[in-house]
C-alpha cells in the first residue's frame, strides 16, 4: 500500500468510526506528538496474530509457540534495525513511560553501591522527571540541567555536571512540546569519554530522525509504539550488551526478556511495533521532506496573516512535524475553545488548578505572559495541504477576533508597555 | 473540558466588547488580573449624573470562562445604580454560567473588575469635587 492510499484509508476509517462524512465537524487532527493513528499497514500485519496465528511466544512445546516466537523475533529485528542495534539488545515494554522508568531506576539501583548521581534536564517528559524525583527520595542525587533559550542543553554544563559518582546521563533526543533535537551524538561522546551510561528518551525521535546507537554511543533508548503509527500499549528499551549495561528489573516474574522484563509478550502489539518501525525506516527520508513542506506552509501562512507570533524552540534543530507558537495577547486555552474544529494542544495548563504555564516553555525563558499564549501544532503522516491551509486560516481568524477582545493587545497598540503596569498577584 | 452552553454563548457572542475613554469624568475603569497568571480583565462603566450605570464595556485576556464572566457582568450592571452594582457577587456569576470549581477564579476576577471600576469612578468624582472647591 502506498502512503497516499494509506492516508485515504485512515481518513475513511476515522470518519466512518465517527460516523461523519468529510468536511462536516470532525476536528482536523493536529496533535501528532500526543499520539498517532495506527497505520493501516500496521493493523494488517497485526490482525492474524489475534486469532489465526495466535500463540504464547514463550511456549516451547508446540507450533503455536514457535510461530509466535518467530513473529516476535522478526519484530524485534525490525525495531533494532531502525537504531542499528542487535535484536538481542531490544526489550519489549508497555511503552516509553515504562522504558524510561526501567532504564533510570534499573541502572541506578544496579550500580547504587558504587555511584549515586544522575544527570538529566529540566525539559524532560514528566515520567523521566518523576522517576528521578523518586530516586532522590531514595537518596540518589540528581542534577537537572537547564536549557538555553533555543531549548537545547549546554554541553559545557553537561561536562561540568559529571562527577566520578555519576552513573547515568538521561537526556531526551526530541522534546514532546517543542520538537527540538538535542545534540545526541555529542552527549554520547562526552558520556563515553567519562565512563557514564547514556540513556535517551526517544519516544518522539524513534522513526523520525536517524539514530545509530554505535555511532552515537548510546547505551539505553526508550521507544514508544503509539507515537510512530504503531499500537498503544507497546514500547521497547534498547539495552547495550557491549560494554554491558545491567539493570534491576521493575517487577518480578518469569524472567522473560533476558530477565529484565517479566510477563508474556503481547504478540500482536510486538508485531505492530515491528511493522511500524519497518515502515518508518523505509519512509523516513520522504516523510521528513513532506512534513517540512507542510510545516513551512503552515508557519508561513500564519506569519503572513498575523503579527507578533513567536516560535518556541529552535527551528533548525527540530523535527519537522512540530510547531509551538505563542500568539501574543491571546490566551491559549481561550484560543483553543474557538478552534473546536482543530485538535491541537495548548501550552498553558489553565485547566489545572495551578494556572501554571508549561514548565518546558518556562525553562526556555519564555515569559509567563507569552507562555500562556502558546499552541502546539503537530503534523504527521496523514496531514494534508488542505488541512494545513484550513488550520492556518482558522487560527489566524480566531487570533484576530480574540485580539480585538484583549486588553493587552489594546495596550500594545497604544504603545503601553505591559511590563510597566503594576499587576496584582492572584 | 466541556463548557456550559451559557459560557459558549458569551464566548462566541460576547456582549459589550470595547472601550470608553478612560479620561472621561463619567467613566470608571477596572483593570484586574495579571498577564503572567493567564487572565486580565478590563471593565469600564459609564455613569449618569444620577449615579446610574448607563453603559458598560469589557476586554478580557483569558480562557472562555473568563471572557464569559466579564461579558455577563457588563450585561448585568447596565441600568443598575453604583450601590446595587457593588453588591454583585462572584457566586452569582459562577452559578449563572455553571462554572466548574477550577474556573471559579474567573468569576472572582469579574467581581473584582466591577468593584475596581466603581471605585475608580468614585475616586475620580471626589478628585473633581476637590478640584472644584
Ligand atoms: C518524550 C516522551 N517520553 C515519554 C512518553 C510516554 O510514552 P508512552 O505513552 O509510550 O508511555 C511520551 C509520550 O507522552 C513522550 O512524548
Amino acid at each position: 500500500m502506498r502512503v497516499n492510499e494509506a492516508t485515504a484509508k485512515v481518513e475513511t476509517a476515522v470518519r466512518a468510526a465517527l460516523n461523519n462524512p468529510p468536511g462536516d465537524g470532525t476536528p482536523i487532527y493536529l496533535d501528532y506528538q500526543a499520539t498517532t493513528p495506527t497505520d493501516p499497514r500496521v493493523i494488517e500485519a497485526m490482525l492474524p496474530h489475534f486469532n489465526a496465528r495466535f500463540g504464547n511466544p514463550h511456549s516451547r512445546n508446540h507450533a503455536y509457540g514457535w510461530r509466535a516466537e518467530d513473529a516476535v523475533e522478526a519484530a524485534r529485528a525490525q525495531v533494532a534495525s531502525l537504531i542499528k542495534a542487535n535484536p538481542k539488545e531490544i526489550i519489549f515494554t508497555s511503552g516509553a513511560t515504562e522504558s524510561n522508568n526501567l532504564a533510570i531506576k534499573g541502572v541506578a539501583h544496579f550500580y547504587k553501591d558504587k555511584k549515586d548521581h544522575i544527570v538529566t534536564c529540566v525539559t524532560e517528559h514528566k515520567c523521566v522527571l518523576d522517576a528521578c524525583r523518586h530516586l532522590e527520595q531514595e537518596g540518589f542525587r540528581v542534577t537537572y540541567l537547564p536549557v538555553r533559550t533555543d531549548g537545547l542543553i549546554d554541553l559545557e554544563k553537561l561536562k561540568e555536571s559529571i562527577t566520578d559518582k555519576t552513573v547515568l546521563v538521561s537526556i531526551m533526543a526530541v522534546n514532546n512540546e517543542i520538537g527540538v533535537i538535542q545534540p545526541v551524538r555529542e552527549i554520547g561522546r562526552i558520556c563515553r569519554e567519562r565512563g557514564v551510561f547514556f540513556h535517551t528518551d526517544c519516544a518522539q525521535a524513534f522513526g523520525k530522525i536517524p539514530l545509530d546507537v554505535e555511532d552515537m554511543n548510546i547505551d539505553l533508548v526508550s521507544i514508544s509504539g503509539h507515537k510512530i503509527y504503531g499500537p498503544m500499549g507497546i514500547g521497547a528499551l534498547y539495552v547495550r550488551r557491549r560494554p554491558r549495561v545491567r539493570l534491576v528489573p521493575l517487577f518480578n516474574g518469569g524472567g522473560q526478556e533476558r530477565g529484565m522484563r517479566s510477563g508474556t509478550l503481547p504478540l500482536p502489539l510486538c508485531v505492530g511495533l515491528g511493522a511500524a518501525s519497518a515502515i518508518a525506516e523505509k519512509e523516513m527520508g520522504a516523510e521528513t521532506e513532506r512534513l517540512k513542506g507542510l510545516r513551512d506552509r503552515l508557519y508561513n501562512r500564519l506569519k503572513q496573516r498575523l503579527s507578533e507570533i513567536y516560535l518556541n524552540g529552535d527551528l533548525e534543530h527540530r523535527i519537522p512535524g512540530n510547531l509551538n507558537i505563542s500568539f501574543a495577547y491571546v490566551e491559549g486555552e481561550g484560543l483553543m475553545m474557538g478552534l473546536k474544529d482543530l485538535a491541537v494542544s495548548s501550552g498553558s495548563a489553565c485547566t489545572s488548578a495551578s494556572l501554571e504555564p508549561s514548565y518546558v516553555l518556562r525553562a526556555l525563558g519564555v515569559e509567563e505572559e507569552l507562555a500562556h499564549t502558546s499552541l502546539r501544532l503537530g503534523l504527521g503522516r496523514f496531514t494534508t495541504d488542505a488541512e494545513v491551509d484550513y488550520a492556518a486560516d482558522r487560527i489566524a481568524a480566531e487570533v484576530e477576533r480574540l485580539r480585538i477582545m484583549s486588553p493587552l493587545w489594546e495596550m500594545a497598540q497604544e504603545g503601553i508597555d505591559i511590563k510597566s503596569i503594576k499587576w496584582a498577584e492572584h | 473540558m466541556a463548557y456550559s452552553e451559557k459560557v459558549i454563548d458569551h464566548y462566541e457572542n460576547p456582549r459589550n466588547v470595547g472601550a470608553f475613554d478612560k479620561n472621561d469624568a463619567s467613566v470608571g475603569t477596572g483593570l484586574v488580573g495579571a498577564p503572567a497568571c493567564g487572565d486580565v480583565m478590563k471593565l469600564q462603566i459609564k455613569v449618569s449624573p444620577e449615579g446610574i450605570i448607563e453603559d458598560a464595556k469589557f476586554k478580557t485576556f483569558g480562557c472562555g470562562s473568563a471572557i464569559a464572566s466579564s461579558s455577563l457582568v457588563t450585561e448585568w450592571v447596565k441600568g443598575k445604580s453604583l450601590d446595587e452594582a457593588f453588591t454583585l457577587k462572584n457566586t452569582q456569576v459562577a452559578e449563572h454560567l455553571s462554572l466548574p470549581p477550577v474556573k471559579i477564579h474567573c468569576s472572582v476576577l469579574a467581581e473584582d473588575a466591577i468593584k475596581a471600576a466603581i471605585n475608580d469612578y468614585k475616586a475620580k468624582r471626589s478628585k473633581d469635587r476637590e478640584a472644584a472647591e
